[in-house]
C-alpha cells in the first residue's frame, strides 16, 4: 500500500491498518530496539576509548606542571595562575583517597563473597546465649555502590583536571586571559549557569533514583528474603531468581504465569474501557446546546480530587459482603433476604469488581483530558464540513475521532503503563484477595506490582520482589521507548490540520 | 423538515440530559453515601438500611478529642501529612523550576542526550526500587519518621520536567535575548524575567506535589513500619479499616476522609484548568 491509497482510508480503516502494521512490525522494531541499545553501548566504548587517548596524547603533550597533575590533582592549574581552583581539586583527590582507604576498602573487599561469620554464637559461663556477629550484607552491597558512585564522580573531576590543565596551557600559549576566581564564580551565575541549577537536582536523583535502583538490580542476583533477615548474612546466587521465577520453581513459575496475564488482561481492558466511556461522556458533555456543562464535569471530577484511598476503601466497604450495596439488593428485593453477592470474595466476580470499579476511577480522567481537546480542534473543520453537507455521524467519524486518536495516543500509552503498574485500585479493594493457595503469596486479582508489594512489605521475600521489579520495568520501559519512537514517526507521517 | 430536525435534536438532547445525570449521580453516589455516614449516629458498620436513623457530629468530634492506648490519632497525623506536603512542595517546585528552565532555555554540552537520559529515568515508578530505598534511608537513620518521606518525594521531582519544560517553551526568547543585551546575566534572567511570567506552571506544580502525599499510601506504609505517631493521613485511615478497628473506628473513618477529601478537592478544582493545560500539552508534544 502506497501514500496515496493510504490517505484515501477513512479513520477506522487508517486505525486498523496502523494496528496490523504494529504488530507486523512488532519483531522488526524489537530488533530494531535492541540494536539502538547496542549501539549506543558501542558508542559508549567508544566514548571510553577516546577518553583514554585524549588521557595518553595529553600526557605527551602537555608541560612539566600539567604532567605531575597526572598524580597530583590541581597542581598544574595552581602553577598556572588559579590557585583556589587548583587547592580544590588537591582537595579533592585527598578527600577521595581518604574516603576510599578510611572507609569504602572494608566493604569493598568484602563484595565478592557478601561478608562472613565474624565470630559464632557462644554461650557465656552462666549458660547465656550471645548471638553471632556477622558483617550485614546490605550494607556491604549499600556502601560498595556508593563507592562505585563517588569513584565516576571522582574519574570525571580526574580528567576534568588534565583538561583545564591543556585549556589553560593553550590560553598561556595564545597569551589569553586566565581567568580570575571571582569570574570564575561569576560564571557559574551565567556562562555556566546551567551547572549551578542542574548540581542539586542530579546529586538527589542518583543518590534516591538511580542508586536504589543499581541497589535493587544488586539484590536480584543474591538470596535475600525471609531465611536471611535483614542486617544478617545473604549470598550471591547468580541467575537462580530468575529461573525460579519462569520454570525452576513450579509455584513461583505458575503464580509469574498467572499474573501476568492477569496484568495484561486488566491493563488492556482498564484502559479501552476507561477510554471508550470517557469519550462518550465528553462528547455529551460538550455537544453543542448542551447546558449546564461546568456542573455535569464537576460532578465528575469530584471523583478525581478525592484521594483514591478514601474512595477505594469505601468502596470496598461498599462491596463487601455485608456493605451497603447488598443491603440496598435485599431491601429492592433482587437477592434474598439472607443471601449476599460476593464482589470480592469471588474469584471471577472480584476481577469484574475492580475492572467496573476502575471505570468509575478512570473514567472522569478521560473526561478531563478529553474535553480539552475536544475544545481545541479547530472550528473551521466542523464548518467547511458543514457547508460540504456533511452530517453529524459524518463530522464525527471524519473528524472528532481521528483527532481524538491522533491526539491521545501518547497519553492512551501513558494510561496502559500506569494501569499494569495500578497499585490503588487493586490494594485497597481487594488487596490482591481472594487469596489462592495454589499461587506463591498471591491473590486471583493480584497485579504483578501488589505481588511485588506484599512480598517487600509483609513477606519480606526481597529477593523475589527485586527480580519481578526488574522484569515490569523492562517490559514498561521497552514497550514505552518503542511506541515513542512510533508515535514521533507516525506524526511526521500524517501532520494532522 | 425544518420541524423534524428541530424535532429531533430537542429529544436527542433530553435523551442526553437524562443520561448525563443518572451516570452523575451514580459518580457522586458514593462520595454522598460517605459524608452521610460520617453524620451516622448508629456506631454498628454494617446497617440493614440505608439511611441513618439518628444524625450526629459526634464522629468528628471523637476523631479529635479520643486518645486511644492504640496509637490513632487523626490530629497527630494530619498534621504530619501537613508538614511533609510543605516541605515536599517546596523542594519539589525548586527543583521542577531549576531543572525544566535550564532543559528548555540554556545551552551546554550534551544537552540533548542529559534530556534523554532523565527521561528515560522519570519512566521509572519509583515504588519498584522500595526495597533499596528503605534500607538506604534506614542507614541514614530517615525510616520511621517524615523527615524520609520528604526525602522520598522530592528527591526525584525534578525529573517531573516535561510539563513546565513544554511551558517554558513557549516562553518567547526575544524576551531573553533583549535581557542578555541589556546586560543581564541568566541567573538573573531566571529570576526577575522567567519566573514571574511562569505563574500557571508554578501554580500547577506547587499543588500537584502538595496535594501527592496527602493520596500516597505506598511508601509511608513502607517507611513508617509500625510508629503510628509519625504516620500521615493515608496510612493512618488506611489502619482505622483493618480487622481489629474497623467495628470501633469505621464512622470516625468516614469523619476523618471528608476532612482530607474536602480541602484536597477544593485544590483540585481549582487547578483543575492548569491539569486539563498540562495533559494535553504533554501528550500533544509527546
Amino acid at each position: 500500500m502506497n501514500f496515496i491509497d493510504y490517505v484515501q482510508l477513512n479513520p477506522f480503516q487508517k486505525f486498523f491498518y496502523n494496528l496490523k502494521e504494529f504488530i507486523v512490525n512488532l519483531p522488526k522494531n524489537l530488533v530494531r530496539f535492541f540494536k539502538f541499545i547496542a549501539l549506543k553501548i558501542v558508542a559508549f566504548f567508544i566514548g571510553v576509548g577516546k577518553a583514554f587517548k585524549f588521557y595518553g596524547v595529553s600526557f605527551v603533550k602537555g608541560d612539566w606542571s600539567t604532567k605531575i597533575s597526572y598524580l597530583i590533582m590541581g597542581f598544574g592549574i595552581m602553577v598556572k595562575g588559579q590557585i583556589v581552583k587548583g587547592l580544590v581539586f588537591l582537595a579533592v583527590e585527598v578527600a577521595y583517597f581518604a574516603y576510599l582507604f578510611g572507609f569504602a576498602w572494608q566493604y569493598i573487599s568484602k563484595i565478592t563473597y557478601l561478608g562472613e561469620v565474624v565470630s559464632p554464637a557462644w554461650y557465656d559461663d552462666w549458660g547465656q546465649k550471645h548471638n553471632a556477629v556477622t558483617d550485614d550484607s546490605m550494607l556491604i552491597m549499600l556502601y560498595s555502590v556508593m563507592a562505585l558512585f563517588v569513584t565516576v564522580l571522582f574519574l570525571f573531576l580526574y580528567i576534568t583536571n588534565i583538561k583545564v590543565n591543556r585549556a589553560l596551557e593553550e590560553r598561556r600559549a595564545n597569551g589569553e586571559h586566565i581567568n580570575s576566581i571571582k569570574e570564575d564564580i561569576s560564571s557559574l551565575l551565567d556562562g555556566r549557569y546551567h551547572i549551578t541549577l542542574l548540581s542539586l537536582p542530579t546529586v538527589l536523583i542518583c543518590t534516591f533514583t538511580v542508586m536504589p535502583m543499581i541497589f535493587m538490580i544488586l539484590i536480584a542476583f543474591t538470596n535475600f528474603d525471609t531465611h536471611h533477615p535483614m542486617g544478617g548474612l545473604f549470598d550471591w546466587v547468580g541467575f537462580q531468581n530468575f529461573a525460579d521465577v519462569f520454570w525452576d520453581n513450579p509455584k513461583k513459575a505458575y503464580t509469574f504465569q498467572n499474573l501476568v496475564i492477569w496484568t495484561l488482561c486488566w491493563a488492556v481492558i482498564a484502559t479501552v474501557s476507561c477510554y471508550i466511556v470517557g469519550v462518550i461522556f465528553a462528547l455529551m458533555i460538550n455537544k453543542k446546546g448542551i447546558k449546564g456543562r461546568s456542573i455535569f464535569r464537576t460532578m465528575f471530577v469530584m471523583t478525581v480530587a478525592v484521594p483514591q484511598f478514601v474512595t477505594l476503601l469505601l468502596m470496598s466497604q461498599m462491596l463487601s459482603d455485608g456493605g451497603v450495596v447488598n443491603v440496598i439488593l435485599r431491601e429492592l428485593g433482587w437477592i434474598a433476604q439472607d443471601a449476599q453477592i460476593k464482589f470480592l470474595t469471588d474469584p471471577w466476580l472480584a476481577k469484574i469488581t475492580v475492572l467496573v470499579v476502575n471505570l468509575w476511577i478512570g473514567v472522569p480522567f478521560t473526561i478531563l483530558s478529553a474535553s480539552g481537546i475536544l475544545m481545541n480542534i479547530p472550528e473551521e473543520l466542523y464548518e467547511s464540513a458543514r457547508i460540504d453537507g456533511a452530517g453529524p455521524v459524518v463530522t464525527f467519524v471524519k473528524i472528532t475521532m481521528p483527532y481524538m486518536l491522533f491526539v491521545m495516543t501518547p497519553a492512551l500509552i501513558q494510561q496502559f503503563i500506569g494501569n499494569i503498574n495500578n497499585f490503588n485500585v487493586i490494594y485497597f479493594l481487594t488487596a490482591g484477595g481472594p487469596d489462592n493457595p495454589e499461587m506463591y503469596n498471591a491473590g486471583d486479582t493480584d497485579l504483578l506490582v501488589t505481588w511485588l508489594y506484599k512480598l517487600t512489605v509483609d513477606k519480606a521475600d526481597y529477593s523475589l520482589a527485586a527480580t519481578i521489579g526488574i522484569l515490569v520495568f523492562i517490559f514498561c520501559a521497552t514497550l514505552s521507548l518503542i511506541t515513542f519512537n512510533m508515535t514521533k514517526s507516525a506524526k511526521n507521517e500524517e501532520e494532522f490540520s | 423538515m425544518i420541524k423534524s430536525y428541530k424535532l429531533r435534536r430537542t429529544l436527542s438532547n433530553t435523551f442526553i440530559y437524562i443520561f448525563l445525570s443518572v451516570m452523575a449521580i451514580i459518580w457522586v453516589l458514593p462520595l454522598a453515601w460517605l459524608i452521610m455516614t460520617s453524620f451516622r449516629g448508629e456506631q454498628q458498620v454494617y446497617i440493614n438500611y440505608v439511611f441513618p436513623k439518628t444524625w450526629t457530629l459526634d464522629n468528628y468530634i471523637n476523631l479529635f478529642t479520643q486518645a486511644d492506648p492504640s496509637g490513632i490519632n487523626f490530629p497527630r497525623w494530619f498534621l504530619n501529612t501537613l508538614i511533609v506536603a510543605i516541605f515536599s512542595c517546596i523542594i519539589s517546585t525548586v527543583s521542577v523550576l531549576m531543572v525544566s528552565y535550564t532543559f528548555s532555555r540554556l545551552r551546554f554540552k550534551s544537552r540533548k542526550k542529559i534530556i534523554n537520559i532523565a527521561f528515560i529515568l522519570g519512566m521509572f515508578p519509583g515504588f519498584l526500587t522500595m526495597v533499596a530505598i528503605y534500607y538506604l534511608l534506614d542507614v541514614m537513620g530517615l525510616t520511621h519518621n517524615i523527615v524520609g518521606l520528604i526525602v522520598v518525594y522530592s528527591a526525584g521531582a525534578g525529573l517531573g520536567f516535561a510539563i513546565s519544560k513544554g511551558f517554558f517553551d513557549t516562553v518567547p526568547r526575544a524576551l531573553d535575548e533583549a535581557a542578555t543585551i541589556d546586560g543581564a546575566t541568566r541567573n538573573q534572567i531566571f529570576w526577575k524575567i522567567i519566573l514571574p511570567m511562569s505563574k500557571p506552571i508554578i501554580v500547577y506544580t506547587v499543588l500537584t506535589s502538595f496535594t501527592g502525599p496527602w493520596a500516597d499510601f505506598i511508601f509511608p506504609r513502607l517507611l513508617l513500619g509500625d510508629s503510628v505517631d509519625q504516620y500521615t493521613v493515608a496510612v493512618g485511615l488506611w489502619k482505622m479499616l483493618d480487622r481489629n478497628n474497623l467495628e470501633t473506628y469505621f464512622l470516625q473513618f468516614c469523619a476523618g476522609s471528608v476532612l482530607v477529601a474536602v480541602p484536597i478537592t477544593a485544590l483540585f478544582l481549582k487547578m483543575q484548568k492548569y491539569y486539563v493545560e498540562g495533559v494535553t500539552g504533554g501528550a500533544v508534544k509527546g
